[in-house]
């Protein structure tokens, strides 16, 4: 069994060779995986960071006899057709409403139609060499402008893309993670609780914890499709609700909150309930008082990365009827709505090129929200976490 | 603790106010429901949106979920809980229309609102191609008959179908088996020219082949629109308002020597045509009090007319005798049977 000096300095050359081969090879994987993060931001920034500004023009709305039918002859025919359908469609009601507004002018900024925006963005556009013209020369008298546009954040989803916006689907969004939470965090962590702190160790319990494990890894699809029996058809929940949608993903958060909930149980040193028992407490103390505010950190990351996962969730949400066009903002939950993801979704689909910014913008403003969620996860964590 | 505590009063509140809200919706309805095909969707979601913005009523709800899906949906019986209009961009089936019968829905009304064409386009760059209906067939069909026999697609580049064509290879970019679309195309440019080949004996055959040769490329559009740009070698089958959105980018080639236009098309001469629907409720009339303001605002002239709002985004209007006749079916409420179809 003698092995010369040789062959052994060689044989841990090797060796080390083999372990600076590993890790150059996992800081390339780091590398790519980076790489690719950069390209998305990038593209995404680079896409989206337009649907932040919009142009808008100045014109003299003249209240007269006929605008009260037609919107659009309260304008000088030369703008009328570069000004947002949006505006100009409300001016009969205005009137009919205020009929004093009848043989008044009014001059003010306007939201400009999409292919105005478009062409002041220097992208595609379907303006007449004569439209472009009159677009300069209002740019020259400092009449039209690209400005912040707060139409996107203040309205719901439109056809006109110069006045579509996201509150709708963030009002959707806020209102169905309320419902999943509600659902799924008392469920999920009562859940843990009985089968970290009570329940005996058989078979019955070991085929359920297997089951749980199971549901974490199966397509969110199939949670839509048991909403839709479930829910919709058998209990009669409307449909395209933000009820409805909120518990179909509670029933897909449910076994993210039960597996992180065990754990942060689990760690909770026995020693800490051992003590507890001591002095006399009786089970529902020492979980109530004891073990459960010590996991509390645990509980709330993994609540939060479940709920963070459920929000970029569409595909239960396309069955259960979450993917509509909802221009209202609506704060009920029995009402139709949608969320950010399924916006996304819809804009995506929209023939109209100048809705390929907004899919970019709303990708973003989700994107800001998840990182949001995340990081506050983190710092839970890193601010109450005790180690033992 | 405490924050335990918190988390509960909290929560019971959310629930409280989630009872409450389901309570709220137990009557009449005053938002219209609409489900149905995704190419009838932009036009219809057009109109809703007007709707709401220039009524006192709310926006009406829409879903996109496809023409059969819709129909199903729409047929599964009358009250509450059920659409009241389904759009649909082909006719409702005889038997679609039994089943809705069945659970109640027994007084529909059909109206038209126009036309949509099926382009089979390629990236501009290319030179034009006019084909037949027969060597489109031959480039999409699983099989195909060669010296009377029917075998497995043989073709791979368009000058083996017919000489006259370029030598390339064919490759096509079209809708899954899920989409209208794809429906239409197979009845349209398969099943119609097939009739007329001895080899099928007379009967129409609509399986498209799986060589790799067409390729499934999403129920999204503008993903196909998207990839013809990069790949100028293939073709791509979509509707014709994706084609009206990218005029520069795209070249369609014309089928029987007819290019996919507005005037063809609503003429009835483009080959890959088909009309554009929805199917009205009536029995919920009563209890939807907005549903014929909305469906008179959809067939107004100021948006299913020449040059109204709905052609800008790529409607192709229906002739004005059609129009009328659209109109007066509305105005009379007439009640589809299965006999009309």
């Amino acid at each position: 069994m003698s092995q010369s000096f040789d062959e052994i300095s060689a044989q841990l050359r090797r060796r080390h060779r083999k372990s600076a081969r590993l890790k150059w090879i996992s800081m390339g994987a780091l590398g790519l995986a980076g790489l690719f993060l950069v390209l998305f931001f990038a593209d995404m920034l680079g896409k989206g960071m337009p649907a932040f500004q919009q142009a808008q023009v100045q014109v003299e709305i003249d209240y007269n006899e006929d605008a009260q039918r037609m919107g659009r002859a309260a304008l000088d025919p030369e703008v009328s057709r570069l000004v947002s359908r949006t505006f100009e469609r409300l001016i009969p009601g205005q009137i009919r409403d205020n009929p004093e507004l009848l043989g008044t002018t009014e001059t003010r900024w306007v939201l400009a139609d999409s292919q105005v925006d478009q062409y002041l963005k220097g992208h595609r556009h379907k303006l007449s060499e004569s439209q472009k013209a009159t677009v300069d020369a209002l740019v020259e008298q400092g009449r039209a402008e690209l400005k912040f546009n707060t139409t996107f954040f203040t309205t719901g989803d439109s056809k006109m893309p110069e006045a579509s916006g996201i509150l709708s689907a963030a009002v959707g969004t806020v209102l169905t993670m309320l419902v999943t939470l509600a659902i799924a965090f008392p469920i999920g962590v009562m859940t843990a609780v009985y089968l970290e702190e009570f329940a005996p160790d058989n078979r019955l319990t070991q085929i359920i914890e297997i089951n749980i494990n199971n549901l974490a890894a199966i397509p969110s699809i199939l949670f839509g499709l048991l909403g839709l029996a479930i829910f919709i058809n058998f209990f009669g929940v409307p449909r395209s609700s933000p009820l409805v949608g909120g518990m179909t993903l509670a029933l897909m958060t449910l076994p993210v909150i039960i597996i992180a909930t065990r754990t942060a149980l689990r760690s909770v040193p026995d020693s800490i309930r051992h003590a507890a028992f001591g002095v006399g407490c009786s089970q529902w103390q020492v979980v109530r008082d004891h073990v459960l505010p010590l996991a509390m950190p645990g509980i709330m990351t993994g609540s939060i990365i479940g709920l963070a996962q459920a929000m970029g969730e569409t595909a239960p949400l396309i069955i259960v009827g979450m993917v509509a066009f909802i221009p209202d903002v609506s704060a009920s939950f029995a009402e139709a709505a949608t969320v950010l993801p399924a916006q996304v979704f819809t804009w995506a689909g929209e023939p109209d090129k100048a809705f390929v910014e907004k899919t970019a913008g709303g990708i973003l403003v989700l994107l800001a929200i998840l990182i949001f969620l995340n990081a506050s996860a983190v710092i839970l964590r890193k601010k109450f976490e005790r180690r033992w | 603790m405490n924050r335990i505590l918190k988390s509960r009063t909290f929560k019971t509140t959310v629930i409280a106010a989630a009872v409450v809200g389901v309570a709220g919706v137990a009557q009449a309805r005053d938002q219209i429901r609409i489900v149905g095909s995704s190419t009838v969707y932009p036009f219809a979601s057009y109109v809703t949106e007007e709707f709401g913005a220039t009524t006192e009523y709310p926006t009406p709800v829409i879903e996109s979920t496809g023409s059969g899906g819709g129909i199903r949906l729409f047929c599964n019986g009358v009250g509450e809980g059920t659409p009241d209009i389904s759009n649909a961009s082909r006719r409702i089936k005889a038997s679609e229309l039994e089943r809705c019968a069945e659970n109640g829905v027994t007084d529909v009304t059909e109206v038209k609102i126009g036309s949509d064409g099926i382009v089979f386009a390629q990236s501009s760059e290319n030179e034009e191609m006019d084909l037949t209906l027969e060597q489109l067939f031959l480039a999409v069909a699983a099989q195909v008959p060669v010296d009377g026999e029917l075998v497995d697609n043989p073709y791979t580049n368009w000058s083996d179908i017919d000489s006259s064509l370029p030598d390339r290879e064919i490759s096509i970019y079209g809708p899954p088996s899920t989409s209208g679309t794809r429906d239409a195309f197979e009845e349209l440019a398969m099943e119609v020219p097939s009739e007329e080949m001895e080899a099928y004996g007379g009967e129409g055959y609509t399986e498209i082949r799986s060589d790799g040769v067409y390729i499934d490329a999403g129920e999204n559009d503008n993903l196909i629109v998207q990839r013809l740009t990069e790949d100028t070698n293939a073709f791509g089958i979509f509707g014709y308002s994706f084609l009206v959105e990218n005029p520069d980018a795209l070249g369609a080639s014309s089928i029987e020597g007819v290019a996919p236009e507005a005037e063809a098309i609503s003429a009835g001469d483009y080959p890959i045509a088909r009309s554009l629907f929805f199917y009205v409720k009536n029995q919920h009339a009563e209890d939807v009090p907005p549903l014929y303001d909305y469906v008179d605002m959809f067939i107004s002239e100021a948006m299913i007319g020449e040059g109204g709002y709905l052609m800008d985004i790529g409607l192709i209007p229906l002739p004005e005798a059609e129009r009328e006749t659209t109109r007066q079916k509305v105005a009379d409420r007439a009640s589809l049977q299965v006999s009309d179809l």
